[in-house]
């Protein structure tokens, strides 16, 4: 009798107890959201902001341009390579982290107990800094007078400078710099829980080494493949500082795209509309990630 | 060399780092293991038995000496080229693989055709009765059935010699009993020659054809489980090996002067000086005061069938015999009894 008492009010303080993260999400999260939805459908104000008139205009822009001398709609190459550079730009990120995190999560995964937690501790020293201040140092290491490229005329390498700065290669640079962490913390979690006796079991059942790797440790530490790739690919996908600072002018990403429009561009419903523009491309990008990678199993 | 041997370990030590922090895990070991034979390596943890499984299987490679294989020596060849497979006490299954995937792994491995696997998976998974269980995955199976997974997936590729890793450990006693018999099995239908590695003294009296009981990394007695239990060549040995009473005596005459007084007549092979006596507990007949080694029984324990009593001698040395519950004697604690030795069934072992 008190007992079922005892749990209903158990009920009650939890939902007490999370209410005020539940309106910190609420608020916080999904508020500004909806105001992005909806801002994307209404006509843009004179100078910025909007005026509360339904319109489609700010969708039709995302996809379409309309040419202001003859009036011919053709798609929106300009939105659309933006967007194009931005997936491209975010999936090479995710890749290259991966492969260079990969070796770096098996090797503190190996290490003993005692050192670990000071690799790890390592792998965490760039959150420590502001992320412009680590991006503008990047940017002294590969300008043309930079380390990098003094580095090699010095060993003669090279004769003149490699322009890097300013091109779509310092862009994934500062990003696989930046990201990195996010896909090496999540692979050494599933490295850590890996049982090391299979390697042998795969060894002693004739697989080579390489056959190991993919029929057996990769299957197994999938989970910390998935959720180190989407760590990495989403923030990637609407990063904004580093492609503003190493990209230059030039090198937009879709970030810097929508800053754009909200800034200068005085164009709110543009900007709001390639917002969840982009949104929808994360959803639907998880959506088929996931799929994909839970498939397979015993029969696949 | 003689190719009825299934493995011949020749001198083979395996030191672990160098210098002042060495450690020895095997010195100089020397064995012939013979085609068809369920042989155990029996010691205490530590002794250097998984180290030598390990070498045997290629996981580590021996400091010095050679394993040969029917002849061939292997011990510069990596595990996935020996036709050696191993069953891992951890069981270590494919937790993402079904038990079907499991047990094929190795052929597939083999690179033989998908359905050759096929045929041979549920022909091992029949021997090991788990053809239920094609389908499931390692984690829905109870511990008992993952360890036949485990043996399963070692038989399927048909290795010349089958190595088990304390396989049995982690099994209540019931399971460990029935697998006991299980593996026995297994070993006379497929005929492949076992090496088991087991602490568990029981376990490697009840399956096996020859025991070697290693040591601090040595091999101390190599024989018939019989043998090794009748006939002791050291103390480790008896100690480690079935219970063991130990009397340290001098040899006096044709007897052996015991530290209570008494002479015992023992059959000695010309030892002189201190010797020690090792004496099972069903070898000790206990009988009526003024037969044999005057004692007095200081405690009991009624196991069932059997009886253990302990008995004090003169010397204040104690001694446990085991009797036949139903054997109708009547003792109790504090009667004073007489002790006797079959002098056959006793071993003198040098001290």
């Amino acid at each position: 009798m008190s007992g079922t008492g005892k749990t209903r009010s158990k009920g009650a303080n939890g939902w007490l107890l999370s209410a005020p993260a539940l309106i910190l999400l609420l608020l916080a999260a999904s508020g500004p959201l909806v105001i992005v939805v909806i801002y994307s459908v209404l006509a843009k104000g004179d100078y910025s902001g909007v005026r509360w008139i339904l319109s489609g205009d700010a969708w039709f822009r995302v996809l379409f341009e309309k040419d202001i001398f003859d009036g011919t709609v053709s798609l929106a190459d300009a939105n659309l390579s933006i967007f194009w550079r931005s997936v491209k730009l975010s999936l090479a990120t995710t890749l290259i982290t991966f492969v260079l995190g990969l070796p770096t999560a098996w090797f503190i995964g190996t290490r003993p107990k005692t050192t670990r937690a000071l690799w790890l501790f390592l792998i965490t020293i760039p959150f420590w800094t502001n992320l412009l201040i680590r991006t503008f140092a990047i940017m002294e290491v590969i300008r043309n007078q930079g380390l990098l490229n003094t580095l090699l005329i010095k060993i003669g390498l090279i004769s003149a400078p490699i322009q890097i700065l300013y091109t779509d290669t310092a862009v994934l640079i500062g990003m696989t710099y930046v990201y990195l962490p996010l896909m090496v913390l999540p692979l050494f979690a599933a490295i850590d829980r890996f049982d090391f006796k299979l390697i042998e079991a795969g060894y002693d059942l004739y697989a080579s080494r390489w056959q190991i790797l993919r029929g057996v440790i990769l299957p197994i530490i999938k989970p910390g493949i998935v959720a180190g790739c989407i760590l990495v690919f989403i923030p990637s996908l609407g990063a904004y500082v580093t492609p503003r600072v190493l990209g230059g002018g030039k090198n937009m990403m879709i970030g810097n795209f929508i800053e754009l429009q909200f800034g200068q561009g005085q164009n709110w419903p543009l900007g709001a509309a390639l917002s969840t523009m982009l949104l929808l491309i994360v959803l639907v990008s998880l959506v088929v990630y996931t799929r994909a990678s839970t498939r397979g199993g015993p029969h696949g | 060399m003689k190719t009825d041997h299934a493995i011949d370990a020749c001198n083979v030590s395996k030191i672990y780092g160098a210098g002042a922090r060495a450690v020895t895990a095997l010195g100089d070991v020397s064995i012939g293991i013979k085609q068809g034979e369920f042989f155990t390596l029996l010691g205490p943890s530590g002794c250097g038995k998984t180290t030598l499984l390990r070498c045997i299987a290629g996981f580590e490679t021996p400091t010095s000496g050679t394993i040969l294989l029917f002849g061939r020596d292997i011990t510069h060849t990596p595990p996935n080229q020996r036709p050696v497979n191993t069953v891992f006490q951890s069981y270590a299954l494919f937790p993402h693989l079904s038990v079907a995937q499991n047990v094929g792994f190795g052929l597939k491995m083999q690179g033989k055709p998908a359905a050759e696997v096929a045929q041979e998976v549920e022909r091992v998974l029949a021997l090991v009765k788990l053809e239920d269980f094609a389908d499931r995955l390692p984690q829905q199976l109870s511990g008992g059935q993952q360890q036949r997974v485990a043996l399963a997936r070692a038989l399927a590729p048909k290795p010349e010699v089958l190595l088990l890793d304390e396989p049995l450990s982690a099994l209540d006693l019931k399971l460990r009993k029935e697998m006991q018999s299980e593996l026995k099995r297994l070993q006379t239908e497929t005929g492949i020659t076992f090496i088991f590695v087991t602490h568990d003294q029981e376990e490697a009296l009840t399956m096996s054809d020859r025991i070697g009981v290693m040591s601090a990394g040595a091999l101390m007695q190599v024989g018939p489980p019989r043998e090794i239990y009748d006939h002791p060549v050291n103390r480790f040995v008896a100690d480690f090996i079935g219970e063991t009473n130990f009397l340290v005596g001098q040899v006096d005459g044709q007897g052996l002067r015991i530290g209570s007084g008494d002479v015992i007549a023992v059959p000695l092979n010309g030892q002189t000086g201190e010797v020690t006596l090792a004496v099972r507990p069903e070898q000790i007949n206990i009988g009526p005061a003024g037969t044999g080694v005057a004692a007095k029984i200081i405690d009991m324990t009624y196991l069932g069938t059997d009886t253990h009593y302990t008995v004090a001698l003169g010397d204040a040395s104690t001694l446990v015999a085991r009797v036949q519950s139903n054997s109708g004697a009547s003792l109790s604690v504090g009667d004073s009894v007489g002790i006797t030795f079959d002098a056959k069934a006793v071993q003198v072992l040098a001290s």
